[in-house]
């Protein structure tokens, strides 16, 4: 999970993925003896993930039925300016006279998708360069793909992010989810890397190998399905980490300035001295739904962790 | 000896990958960003030097020559410390324009990064300690909250409450009117501005030390020698401190340098809402401005600076844990 780009994660969010402890162990073997619950069963066991899960949802329901749930076009300026929290405004206007309650509406549709594709791409590179690089242990390939792993994991990833940005012309969502998934796997990569080398030796490996399978096939057929728990994980780590990224790029005015997100709010607000005009919930509204919906994930991910770790879920 | 020589070999490789990507970085783009920037500066006074161009061609991708050509030549410029002319301070070589920001992004990072380590092991340890009570819950679930906050909001809001609402200090700058320099008022005045943005950036940036502590501690509560402790009857302080802590800190160690990627990405951000005079401003200004010169070097300057924290605390790592050099000596 990427806190912040700064990731940190970020960013302000990238450091919890990388150095989670428990993402590294090997998936326990769930014992014959008694039915193992299915995997959504022990996710909704834990009270935080489940917690999660149900803000995630009205996440999800806000961004789908945004035009119902707005009272207004977020783009319509004809409201008074600087007002306060009205019945008609439920949490104020912007100072160009925009509805601030329909622009938090309609940017959740905008962290939503960042977070899935650019969740979605930063997942599957890491899987695949992770998994290839654990297979091979030893070789050179797997020194090649480890040493761009461990480049990409100490270069700092908001200044890169920012960077590759900068040289673009055009300044879209598509840019920031390719930009945030191509710099933002490595940690996900190395965790992957350390599971298959545990896996690799097992026997139903070894005797997929007998039997004539490809490598390839061998390694995303027989084995990730053994570790789609951490591929799970690392899924819902990156989604955060891309939308706090997405957030923090279009704050500084390098987002997709053709749409409302939270980022842009931010943007705009610092741009047009909110602060200075007593104007607090146009920065504190995008930041609260940002935090609460990043919070739900890293909750979520408290369930997936006890798929891999069975020892965690006593304590659930 | 063999581990050491082994992460400095680790780091002189990423120091080489981190250069040559940085020289591919402009390249990838289309079009071509140095004839770009030196059409613009030749807008801007006629009179260019000669030697300056050449070092931003070199940087940014000159139109003529093989790539290899441009390469070496991009790695000759950067061996004499020539990052060529920044645009949005012309007629101001970058390493000029970095220099003047230089200390203020040291000292603030510096401080930050000390405190939260230490507030954030203390912290953690404490409520691994005290684990499944109150105290525990409270920081745990509070410190992912409040470390959730985009820093750009956050500092915002620091902004508003510290600066607008109470007054108690400033709100933009680095200083007032005093002289730069080793003088009392000068040192008052930079306290008192770096109060907020180091206050912004400590808020986000412990929660990967509390709970990476607290998590690493609680296994190791777990372990036998901690056991042993007990049974031989020492006092619960130095159970937690000389025996559980004290082995839980190591993992931290090697995630400082990691940490402090993600607090120099913070302190774009905060720079930024507090115009504040350091690196992170001069980064957001320099992305808005496209001074793609400055740009690549501020990009090269922090990744360097991350390697080299990522040495001395892999080198740290070394001496603190024996079995780390045996393991792969």
């Amino acid at each position: 999970m990427n806190a912040n780009i700064t990731p940190v994660p970020t960013p302000g969010g990238d450091f919890m993925a990388q150095g989670e402890p428990g993402q590294e162990l090997a998936v326990e073997q769930v014992s014959d003896a008694e039915t193992p619950d299915q995997w959504w069963q022990v996710i909704w066991s834990a009270k935080k993930a489940r917690v999660g899960i149900i803000i995630l949802a009205v996440y999800v329901l806000v961004a789908i039925f945004a035009p119902i749930i707005a009272p207004h076009d977020p783009n319509d300026g004809s409201f008074e300016p600087l007002a306060g929290a009205s019945s008609a405004n439920w949490l104020g206007t912007t100072t160009t006279g925009q509805d601030i309650a329909s622009q938090l509406i309609y940017g959740t549709r905008i962290s939503l998708l960042v977070g899935l594709f650019g969740g979605l791409f930063a997942t599957v590179i890491a899987t695949v360069i992770g998994l290839i690089s654990g297979y091979a242990e030893g070789s050179i390939l797997d020194d090649g793909l480890s040493f761009v792993t461990n480049v990409f994991l100490v270069i700092p990833v908001f200044p890169l992010i920012i960077t590759l940005v900068a040289y673009s012309e055009v300044r879209g969502l598509w840019l920031i989810v390719g930009v945030v998934s191509i710099t933002s796997w490595a940690g996900a990569a190395r965790a992957k890397r350390a599971q298959i080398i545990t896996l690799r030796n097992r026997d139903f490996v070894t005797a997929a190998k007998f039997s004539g399978e490809g490598s390839w096939r061998i390694i995303f057929r027989e084995i990730m399905p053994n570790m789609s728990s951490l591929v799970l994980a690392s899924f819902v780590g990156a989604a955060t980490g891309a939308i706090a990224a997405e957030a923090s790029l279009a704050a500084l005015g390098l987002g997709d300035s053709q749409s409302v997100s939270w980022g842009t709010m931010l943007y705009q607000s610092n741009a047009q001295g909110a602060i200075a005009q007593g104007l607090w919930l146009w920065v504190a509204a995008p930041a609260l739904a940002l935090a609460i919906l990043t919070t739900a994930s890293i909750f979520i991910n408290f369930g997936v962790d006890l798929l891999s770790n069975p020892h965690l879920r006593e304590d659930a | 000896m063999k581990y050491f020589a082994r992460k400095f070999g680790f780091f002189v490789a990423t120091l080489w990958a981190v250069v040559t990507l940085n020289f591919f970085i402009p390249r990838l783009q289309p079009g071509d960003p140095a004839e770009i920037m030196v059409k613009r500066l030749a807008g801007k006074d006629a009179a260019l030097d000669q030697a300056q161009v050449e070092a931003m061609r070199a940087m940014l991708g000159a139109p003529t020559g093989s790539l290899w050509e441009q390469y070496v030549n991009y790695l000759n410029e950067l061996v004499h410390g020539n990052f060529g002319l920044s645009y949005t301070y012309y007629p101001f070589p970058v390493t000029a324009v970095i220099g003047q920001a230089f200390w203020w992004t040291i000292v603030l990072v510096t401080i930050v990064q000390v405190l939260s380590f230490v507030g954030g092991v203390v912290l953690g340890a404490y409520a691994a300690w005290r684990r499944n009570t109150r105290f525990d819950s409270v920081v745990t679930l509070g410190s992912t909250f409040l470390g959730t906050i985009n820093p750009f909001a956050l500092s915002l809001l620091v902004l508003y409450v510290f600066g607008y609402t109470l007054g108690w200090f400033p709100t933009s700058g680095g200083y007032e009117e005093a002289t730069p320099g080793w003088n009392w008022a000068f040192i008052q005045e930079a306290v008192s501005h770096a109060f907020l943005p180091a206050l912004a950036l400590l808020i986000v940036t412990p929660i990967g030390w509390i709970l990476g502590m607290r998590n690493t501690m609680v296994l190791n509560l777990g372990e036998d020698y901690i056991r042993l402790a007990k049974a031989k009857g020492l006092p619960d302080r130095s159970v937690a401190l000389k025996y559980a802590a004290r082995n839980a800190l190591l993992p931290s160690v090697t995630g400082f340098a990691l940490a402090l990627g993600g607090v120099l990405g913070g302190a774009i951000l905060v720079e930024t809402v507090f115009d504040y005079p350091g690196l992170g401003r001069l980064m957001g200004e320099a992305v808005t401005q496209k001074d793609y010169p400055l740009l690549q070097a501020l990009m090269l300057m922090s990744a360097v600076g991350v390697l080299v924290a990522n040495l001395a605390a892999d080198l740290l790592y070394g001496v603190l844990d024996p079995r780390a050099r045996r393991a792969e000596g």
